[in-house]
């Protein structure tokens, strides 16, 4: 048995300082973005979702160049990008695809710009796999409050305009009529998603944030079609798959090639496809059956 | 700016600017801004993959993009699109993130590949690009009915024909990414897609006309980055972002103060 227990969990997971603070935080924000995520995918805002988080990496390398703290950069980006959305047409189905599209090109542009100059002024290239992909393992305990408290505030928001959100949601003309500001909702609701996504990209990278964001959402809405249940689902598949990614990452530094981990951004994203994926092969099965 | 090594990148850019504002057409036209963003961004991976194994960036991001074509248009079948582009495109930022681990692919590599490097593009780049972009015109000549009626009235063709067009389509959006990556890097090119094209829908319905427009403002648009990043010697992707949506901003306002 402890054989076996070994051969799962390489000894010193749980012990190791890094990895306790990357379970605490990966955690936190996993929850954070499976509830968050499930009206995202409702309103179908996945693209808005991935490219506010893309725009935040142009905000982080903005906030580099200037010396700020990069949560600074990757919070006010964020909100900066959902309101020009918001501005462009994100509410109407058919501008909001461009609207998205034009704002994340300019997004690009400046981190791309912003890149170039941190290259040649500060001769410091080592930091754009890090903006770009992120690392769980580099992050450290006083990172914690904020983090507690900026997911905070995307969850209250959420929560307190449940009801109305959902009703808009799934049908903003019948919300239209019994008197809901169908277009203050969604941007509230867009404001939760900047904090939501900056956070993300803060603590877990970009590449996760998207993968958190939409994959457990979709996943849980495949298996029930009441919300409240779906977000809960959806925060389980996504810490769940956040935890086993780590521990699968921790392991790897004993695989091929040796001593040279592998990146934990590859086995949560694999988690989180093969739980989609096994999700839509669950509910055909239930279809035929019942 | 003219002279030798950077007449391969004016030849290279001007192709893959005709068929990237072409094929922005399309883009625009069926909501996929999503889908032009996703296929080039995902196609970084086959770029590290093959820098891994020693194989031709080209042939990465050839294999890269079509694969990642064929997954978006097979897993968005019978679910939402914009969740399977989104889990198709992560996936293969989690393959690049590990072939990037592996490989001693330096950072300098890797920005040139997000961004665009014009002054790397070789006289051999010529040949694969011309063949590339003939394809993608050809194609685009002999699904132009289909694909226009498709994107007009979605859902009208029999299913089996409508995932063949949306394939077709998808492959498209493959080719052009394969052929720009080395000039606009990964994260620009759906700009070129999207602002010319948006633009060109901005300022007249005729779909015919739209499309030719939509390629001239494509082509403008590189040409003025390239002229601009070879003068300042910033990013070229910085340009094709900026001049692109100062082309769909100023498209708007004309079609504002048209009246329209």
């Amino acid at each position: 048995m402890q054989a076996l227990l070994h051969a799962i969990v390489e000894p010193g997971f749980f012990a190791d300082g890094a990895v306790q603070i990357a379970a605490t935080l990966g955690g936190v924000v996993a929850v954070v973005a499976g509830l968050i995520g499930v009206f995202t995918v409702i309103r179908s805002q996945a693209f808005a979702g991935h490219a506010l988080s893309d725009i935040g990496s142009a905000g982080g390398s903005s906030a580099y160049l200037a010396g700020v703290a990069p949560l600074w950069g990757f919070v006010g980006i964020s909100v900066l990008a959902a309101a020009a959305m918001e501005q462009i047409g994100v509410q109407r189905a058919r501008g909001r695809d461009v609207a998205t599209g034009i704002v994340l090109g300019v997004g690009f542009a400046l981190a791309s710009l912003f890149l170039y100059l941190g290259m040649t002024y500060h001769n410091s290239s080592g930091e754009i796999p890090t903006i770009l992909f992120g690392s769980v393992f580099t992050l450290s305990a006083a990172n914690l409050p904020l983090v507690i408290g900026l997911g905070a505030v995307a969850l209250l928001t959420t929560l307190t305009l449940y009801r109305p959100l959902l009703l808009a949601s799934v049908s903003p003309e019948l919300a239209a009529a019994r008197g809901v500001h169908v277009r203050v909702v969604g941007a509230a609701y867009l404001f939760a998603l900047a904090i939501t996504v900056a956070l993300c990209d803060l603590t877990i990278g970009a590449i996760l944030s998207t993968a958190l964001l939409v994959g457990p959402a979709a996943a849980a809405l495949r298996l029930t079609d009441r919300p409240h249940r779906a977000a809960l689902l959806a925060a389980g598949i996504s810490l769940a798959c956040t935890w086993l990614g780590l521990l699968l990452a921790w392991d790897s530094f004993y695989w091929p090639p040796l001593r040279h981990g592998w990146p934990v951004s590859f086995f949560i994203v694999t988690l989180v496809l093969a739980a989609y994926l096994a999700a839509g092969a669950l509910a055909r099965g239930q279809t035929k059956r019942g | 700016m003219f002279s030798g090594f950077m007449v391969n990148a004016w030849i290279v850019a001007s192709l893959a600017a005709v068929v990237g504002g072409a094929v922005g057409f399309f883009v625009v036209m069926r909501g996929a801004s999503f889908v032009a963003h996703a296929i080039p961004n995902g196609s970084f991976a086959g770029a590290a993959g093959a820098a891994l194994v020693g194989a031709s960036t080209l042939a990465g991001l050839g294999v890269f993009s079509v694969g990642g074509a064929l997954g978006i248009g097979l897993l968005g079948r019978r679910s939402r699109r914009d969740v399977a582009t989104a889990l198709t495109l992560v996936f293969m930022l989690g393959l690049g993130a590990l072939f990037l681990s592996f490989s001693a692919e330096n950072s300098e590599a890797a920005y040139s590949l997000l961004f665009g490097e014009v002054l790397g593009i070789s006289s051999n780049e010529i040949g694969p690009t011309l063949v590339l972009s003939a394809l993608g015109l050809l194609m685009l000549g002999l699904l132009w009915r289909p694909l226009l009626l498709d994107s007009v009235l979605p859902g009208r063709a029999p299913g089996r024909r409508t995932l063949a067009i949306e394939l077709a389509f998808l492959l498209l959006v493959a080719i052009t990414t394969t052929m720009t990556v080395p000039v606009v890097g990964t994260t620009l090119i759906f700009t070129l897609m999207i602002a010319p094209a948006a633009s060109a829908r901005a300022l007249t319905a005729r779909p015919g006309l739209a499309l030719l427009l939509s390629a001239a403002i494509a082509l403008m648009t590189v040409w003025g980055a390239i002229a601009l990043s070879y003068t300042t010697n910033w990013p070229v992707g910085f340009f094709v972002g900026s001049l692109g949506a100062c082309a769909y901003a100023l498209s708007r306002v004309a079609h504002w103060s048209s009246g329209g």
